[in-house]
């Protein structure tokens, strides 16, 4: 088992590739890998309450995706209370999630 | 404090135009806030970003003056981030891709980046423990 880090900056309202993304951070945790999805800048939109696209996200972490949401990025956008089960974190975290030995990481 | 560890990241995007630039200043503050090394391949746009000329503007249209506006500039937050590197007593390797440079004319930096090449980030790259490269849109 693998580990993966994916970082999605990108809107799924101003970007369809974002909703591709998603697919491969799907596909790659259904074959068996550990897989992180960390949120950053206009990426964080679907987790505001109420959010069209915010089912992409819903269906990732059914899927055993741990997400985690860039602080300042919520902050900017006035987004007070991610979706349920999205862990908060800072700039800090993804420094550690990218040392840790093995993790393959892509960023888009 | 130093923790040995070394994070490669690569961003190509200029200054004022995009929030990965931001994002990208903010993942090397942190590494070195956690005494890690970290070397940084600017190419394309981003060899903008340590421009020694670089100036904070007033903003007429609302009478603010340059004082008022605290217009924060990109060659300062690097600057700061070299300053950082130095306090933890880690490297901050801030390579400006010399071919990106000279088609921008844009050499005249601030005192820490260094001109190199693709080779420079390969050589980075396989140094380090981890590399992010982070594109343009």
């Amino acid at each position: 088992m693998a580990k993966y880090l994916l970082v999605e900056s990108r809107d799924p309202f101003d970007s369809s590739d974002s909703e591709y993304f998603c697919e491969l951070v799907e596909g790659i945790s259904n074959r068996g890998n550990e897989v992180t999805l960390f949120l950053v800048q206009n990426g964080v939109f679907p987790l505001r309450g109420g959010s069209k696209h915010s089912g992409l996200i819903t269906k990732l972490l059914q899927n055993s995706v741990k997400i985690l949401a860039d602080d300042f990025s919520l902050r900017e956008r006035a987004i007070k209370k991610p979706l349920d089960g999205v862990e908060v974190a800072d700039m800090g975290r993804i420094v550690d999630l990218l040392l840790e030995p093995g993790t393959k990481a892509i960023l888009h | 404090m130093a923790t040995g560890k070394t994070l490669t990241i690569s961003i190509m995007d200029a200054p004022y135009e995009s929030a990965s630039s931001t994002t990208a200043l903010r993942i090397i503050n942190a590494a070195l806030e956690k005494g890690h090394n970290v070397n940084v391949f600017a190419y394309e746009g981003a060899v903008n970003l340590t421009m020694k000329a670089q100036q904070p503007h007033a903003t007429p249209v609302k009478g603010t003056s340059v004082e008022q506006e605290q217009h924060p500039t990109t060659k300062d937050w690097v600057a700061a981030l070299f300053k950082l590197a130095s306090t933890n007593g880690v490297k901050l390797d801030w390579i400006n891709c010399g071919l990106c440079v000279d088609e921008r004319g844009a050499g005249d930096w601030i005192d820490g980046p260094r001109r190199g090449g693709p080779k420079d980030l390969l050589d980075a790259s396989s140094a380090s423990n981890a590399t992010l490269v982070i594109p343009t849109k």
